[in-house]
């Protein structure tokens, strides 16, 4: 009985769920966007995480650069490790870091901002004055974070691939030119279509799974649990998104 | 003409397998100040989100100025809607946005105003409910009292025909009481609207109602003119005129 009430409740969530995006593309192509707002959403997504995107992506190129070096010093053929960074980078680490950062930090605000004034009657208040709420709260996030997440992974892409060359240059003693040529080569346009395409998606879940976990707290109680729970379902959705992406562009 | 600005009839809502609202009938005249009274708990918030048609009830229809609204579009609805003027109970301004952005935001989503104008719009308001020079501060930075102001004048800034007042006295202190019953006595003179209170705080309502209704239950079960309620012999509200917690209504029954 219990576990059948579990998956009446998982198809509920579902539905509601695709309900919510539905209304979301609804809104977002009847009504003219108010710019400032976009802007100010596009700032606190984009902008404000520049620093801890550079941070972990310069870390995370370093990071690569050492364990793929170690693993080709057994095959003495540490000169691809330009385009193994690149490819590694590109594909998978850049569009994935990139999104689960955006969640934990965008995403958990999105939940508890929302939520905060759903429990303070104040999304109430944007229906009683003839506001939709999806349209005024959740449109200008989900474009933000859909402009947004794109140019955050190319930029973590350039920041790692910057971060392997560091490695490079100091333990093989690599030129800055033989470095990117490696890297220009080995990377081609399916790559770099392959982590937009992923960065695209994953935009979309942290969108609807966070401000739709917004919408549902009924106290204060209720926010903290539903911002723990945007986010661990934004990172499963997120992991799960990007196997599906992987295998699916591994065999087209 | 029809002298019902709302008119409820046979109105049932219920949650799950818990029924708020059993058949409630309402009327409320125009331009009468109607309280509406009942314990904490009792639906009036529900009953309330009901009237505005943020609730669709299961069954039975409402009409506000002679129109049904249960059956109505959402875009319909919305403009209904524009004929009331919503006081929250606790203010619900919106944080992010000062005062002034706040008592304009109808003419910002709505009309095509300039800032300028808006801008003398939103003085000449809160100095009707009583304040100046705050316009640029944020909501946090007011006391309860004034909130509840700002949050009147939000309501009344675009004439609506109808002013609710959800619990306008909870949450502030004694004197800000004494005053806001003068400003919702004194701004429905002025503006000649139709008041509707709903409150669980009896005396302070009927120092200002014309005609109150009492919730017990899901169902009206009083609805008469002030000086009513104090002659009445049903216990129930008597119990809850004098506060008792003995009597016909037991302590989980709301």
């Amino acid at each position: 009985m219990f576990l059948l009430t579990q998956i009446e409740d998982f198809f509920c969530y579902i539905g509601n769920i695709l309900y919510f995006i539905k209304d979301t593309f609804y809104w977002l192509f009847t009504k003219k966007r108010d710019l400032k707002s976009l802007g100010r959403e596009i700032i606190f997504v984009g902008i404000d995480s520049f620093f801890l995107v550079s941070l972990i992506a310069l870390f995370i190129g370093m990071i690569i650069a050492f364990q793929t070096a170690y693993q080709l010093q057994q095959f003495k053929s540490e000169i691809h490790l330009a385009s193994l960074v690149a490819l590694s980078l590109v594909r998978e680490l850049g569009p994935v870091i990139t999104a689960l950062i955006v969640a934990a930090r965008s995403g958990a605000s999105i939940t508890a901002g929302i939520g905060s004034m759903k429990i303070s009657e104040q999304v109430d208040a944007l229906e009683v004055f003839g506001v939709e709420p999806i349209d005024y709260l959740v449109v200008p996030k989900f474009i933000a974070l859909l402009v947004c997440l794109p140019i955050l992974v190319i930029y973590a892409d350039l920041l790692g691939i910057f971060g392997g060359y560091l490695v490079g240059s100091f333990k093989f003693s690599m030129s800055f030119g033989l470095y990117m040529r490696m890297t220009l080569e080995s990377l081609g346009l399916i790559d770099i279509v392959n982590g937009l395409v992923k960065s695209v998606f994953f935009g979309s879940i942290i969108a609807f799974i966070c401000c739709f976990e917004g919408f549902r707290p009924r106290s204060s109680i209720d926010v903290s649990i539903v911002v723990t729970r945007s986010i661990v379902r934004s990172f499963i959705l997120i992991i799960v998104f990007d196997c599906i992406l992987t295998a699916f562009f591994y065999f087209v | 003409m029809k002298k019902e600005m709302i008119e409820l009839n046979d109105v049932k809502r219920s949650f799950g397998e818990k029924s708020v609202l059993k058949g409630v009938k309402l009327k409320i005249n125009k331009g009468e100040t109607f309280l509406l009274i009942g314990r904490s708990g009792a639906g009036k918030t529900v009953l309330l989100k009901t009237i505005l048609g943020l609730l669709r009830p299961d069954s039975g229809t409402i009409f506000i100025d002679g129109q049904e609204i249960t059956q109505l579009s959402k875009a319909k609805l919305e403009k209904i809607r524009l004929k009331f003027g919503l006081v929250f109970q606790n203010s619900a301004l919106f944080d992010f946005l000062t005062v002034w952005e706040n008592v304009s935001f109808f003419f910002k989503q709505h009309t095509s105003m300039s800032r300028k104008e808006m801008r003398k719009k939103v003085t000449q308001t809160l100095s009707l409910v009583g304040l100046s020079d705050i316009e640029d501060m944020y909501p946090y930075e007011l006391s309860g009292g004034m909130r509840k102001r700002v949050a009147i004048a939000r309501a009344i800034i675009y004439n609506p025909k109808i002013i609710i007042y959800d619990e306008p006295t909870t949450g502030i202190d004694p004197i800000a009481v004494d005053k806001i019953v003068s400003l919702i006595k004194d701004l429905h003179n002025r503006l000649s609207v139709t008041s509707v209170v709903v409150t669980h705080d009896l005396e302070t309502g009927l120092k200002i109602a014309d005609r109150v209704a009492f919730l017990l239950g899901g169902e009206i079960i009083f609805e008469g003119k002030n000086q009513d309620v104090k002659n009445t012999d049903d216990k129930r509200l008597l119990q809850f005129i004098q506060g008792a917690s003995g009597g016909p209504i037991k302590e989980m029954e709301v």
